[in-house]
């Protein structure tokens, strides 16, 4: 039983996006709150936050579009944004109110490890994380590990990294959590390659670009990344 | 978090990049308690910079006022960022990285950069906004020669603010074998207090050089203030002591004037940025200044009240542009010509202001 996650930017389409990423075999949507200077994220991601916030996507309306995907699906849901949002916001304030909107958990790009741990989130090892710093995650992290399958930025590659193993056999030594791996995953073959390692994966960019195309698109391709992995996860929303 | 000045600073960057500051934090903490490091440095700022520089005494500029200009305009590549630049890429090379990447508005510092990698045999790529390259020609081709690679940025509003995130995306994907160069006192632990030691040796010698000069310190210490290098650099030399200090902001790009508490570039400080945490574009006719965040020290200064922040607009630094090439015979970068422009309103008679870079670069712009 693998995990499919998939990423999606807040915005207008986004409460039926996430219906099409579902029926397609979603077992857990990331909704992006855009931030006008993403550093973790590739063009891709960096264009569609800078599409959201020029239609209009600040913190509150994204909360809005959670909420109105939340009505529409049961899957868990997670806001991804950067520190900037939730300085702005207050970071008690803005945990509340996703929560209400029907957030699962958070995760904030930005927000290393080790770094206001009382903040509930899904925190990030990468393949450079030394083995202390996988610990610091694992103990922090809020129902599962984000492996960065790379060094470097979100966005589509042509292999899938060949960091992933390693950074997964370090990080088991350490934790017993369900690991999903992301960060360069975009085609059905990455996904059962990836998914053979961990235990889901992650789909950000690619899913991003294909949700330009429409519900129907982005259903399709997501089955497809269903297919590769295998049966889906049961995961309660709440 | 750990925030470094008050309730600002901090290491707001992705989980990757958080080991290799680390293992910077660590090599500069060695570095700076060996007396091989500061050696080394001071031989290459003097023979290679042409440390120290002088400070001189602006007559005609300032007739009413004792003003003296700290001329880092006459260190090497022409402006103060080589400081900055020399003392990291001695660190680099203890990190044992081969490849340097930078930011630049103005170029000054992809030129520095560009420099000292030259000299040390390193890989240099430099991120420029396209915008930049086009108002700083001069500084793209110097950095051409330089043997560095400038990759334009062509997204948002073409100039620092997207270099840096550039660079910085550069830097995750390359961190295992690349340095980052930062340029200004900006960025995640330990860059801001990296860049500001580095830069102090501008305020050391402008101290003992007005004592001399004067048989006392001066009322007031005024600098521009972009990301704020050489403002920090100055002001660190006065700090512990009674005088003002004085930063100059451009006026539509006034982080420290007119911003909030926000996140940009890995670093909690004073943004251009609405109430949703979401940057604004700053604008100003100075490349080096057209950026919206400054450095958590400068925020901190600002808050406890130790330095205050003013403004200069584009029309009130070139006409100082004007008037210190006419009056001195000395045309200064646009980003000191703002603090220029503020030096008849201080009350202060006895004035060290930096005089960060001179201006050759910015010739087009005034006179086009």
């Amino acid at each position: 039983m693998k995990t499919l996650v998939v990423y999606l930017m807040a915005g207008r389409d986004a409460p039926e996006l996430a219906e099409a990423a579902v029926a397609g075999g979603a077992d857990i949507v990331e909704v992006g709150f855009p931030f006008s200077d993403p550093l973790a994220d590739g063009p891709v991601i960096r264009r569609a936050a800078e599409r959201a916030l020029a239609e209009g996507m600040r913190t509150r309306r994204c909360l809005e579009c959670l909420a109105e995907t939340r009505a529409r699906v049961d899957v868990p849901l997670i806001p991804m944004t950067y520190a900037s949002l939730l300085e702005a916001y207050g970071y008690e304030r803005f945990e509340a109110d996703a929560r209400a909107a029907g957030a699962t958990t958070l995760i904030v790009a930005d927000l290393p490890a080790g770094e206001r741990p009382e903040l509930r989130r899904v925190q990030l090892v990468a393949p450079t994380s030394t083995d202390e710093r996988i610990q610091i995650a694992a103990r922090h992290t809020d129902g599962w590990l984000y492996l960065v399958t790379v060094t470097g930025t979100t966005g589509a590659r042509e292999r899938l990294s060949p960091s992933l193993a390693g950074l997964v056999a370090r990080t088991r030594a350490f934790s017993d959590l369900p690991l999903y791996a992301g960060f360069g995953i975009s085609t059905p073959e990455h996904a059962a390659e990836a998914a053979e390692l961990t235990d889901g994966i992650v789909v950000g960019s690619r899913a991003v670009e294909v949700a330009e195309d429409g519900p129907d698109a982005l259903q399709a391709y997501v089955e497809t990344l269903r297919s590769a992995i295998g049966a889906g996860a049961i995961i309660p929303a709440r | 978090m750990v925030l470094t000045y008050g309730a600002y600073g901090g290491r707001f960057v992705p989980e990757t990049l958080i080991p290799a500051l680390d293992e910077l934090e660590q090599a500069w903490n060695e570095a700076k308690d060996d007396p091989a490091f500061a050696l080394e440095l001071d031989e290459l700022g003097r023979a290679f910079g042409g440390r120290p520089t002088p400070l001189m005494r602006a007559e005609r500029f300032a007739p009413d006022k004792r003003l003296y200009l700290k001329r880092e305009d006459l260190l090497h590549t022409g402006a103060h960022k080589l400081n900055n630049a020399l003392g990291q890429a001695v660190l680099a090379r203890r990190l044992g990285k081969r490849r340097i990447v930078a930011e630049t508005g103005a170029g000054q510092h992809g030129v520095a950069t560009a420099t000292v990698c030259a000299k040390f045999g390193l890989d240099c790529v430099v991120y420029m906004g396209a915008e930049d390259m086009g108002r700083q020609r001069p500084n793209v081709e110097r950095m051409h020669v330089l043997g560095a690679e400038v990759v334009p940025v062509e997204y948002g509003t073409r100039t620092l603010r997207e270099a840096t995130s550039e660079a910085i995306r550069d830097w995750i994907a390359n961190v295992e074998t690349t340095h980052y160069l930062l340029g200004s006192c900006v960025g995640p632990h330990p860059y801001p207090e990296l860049v500001r030691e580095l830069q102090a040796v501008i305020g050391r010698e402008a101290r003992a050089q007005v004592v001399e000069a004067e048989g006392r310190l001066p009322d007031a210490a005024i600098a521009c203030v972009g990301g704020g290098s050489n403002a920090i650099g100055l002001f660190a030399g006065f700090l512990d002591d009674d005088v003002e200090l004085v930063g100059v902001e451009a006026a539509n790009a006034a982080s420290l004037g007119s911003g909030r508490a926000g996140v940009l570039h890995g670093a909690r400080s004073s943004l251009l940025a609405d109430e949703d945490g979401q940057v604004l574009d700053a604008e100003s006719i100075s490349a080096g200044l057209d950026y919206p965040g400054v450095g958590p020290e400068h925020a901190f200064l600002r808050d406890s009240g130790r330095a205050r922040y003013v403004q200069a607009t584009d029309e009130e630094a070139l006409a100082a542009f004007r008037r210190l090439a006419e009056t001195e015979g000395i045309l200064p970068a646009l980003e000191p010509a703002h603090a220029l422009a503020r030096v008849a309103d201080l009350d202060a008679e006895l004035v060290v202001l930096c005089l960060s870079g001179r201006g050759d670069k910015d010739l087009a712009q005034v006179t086009g």
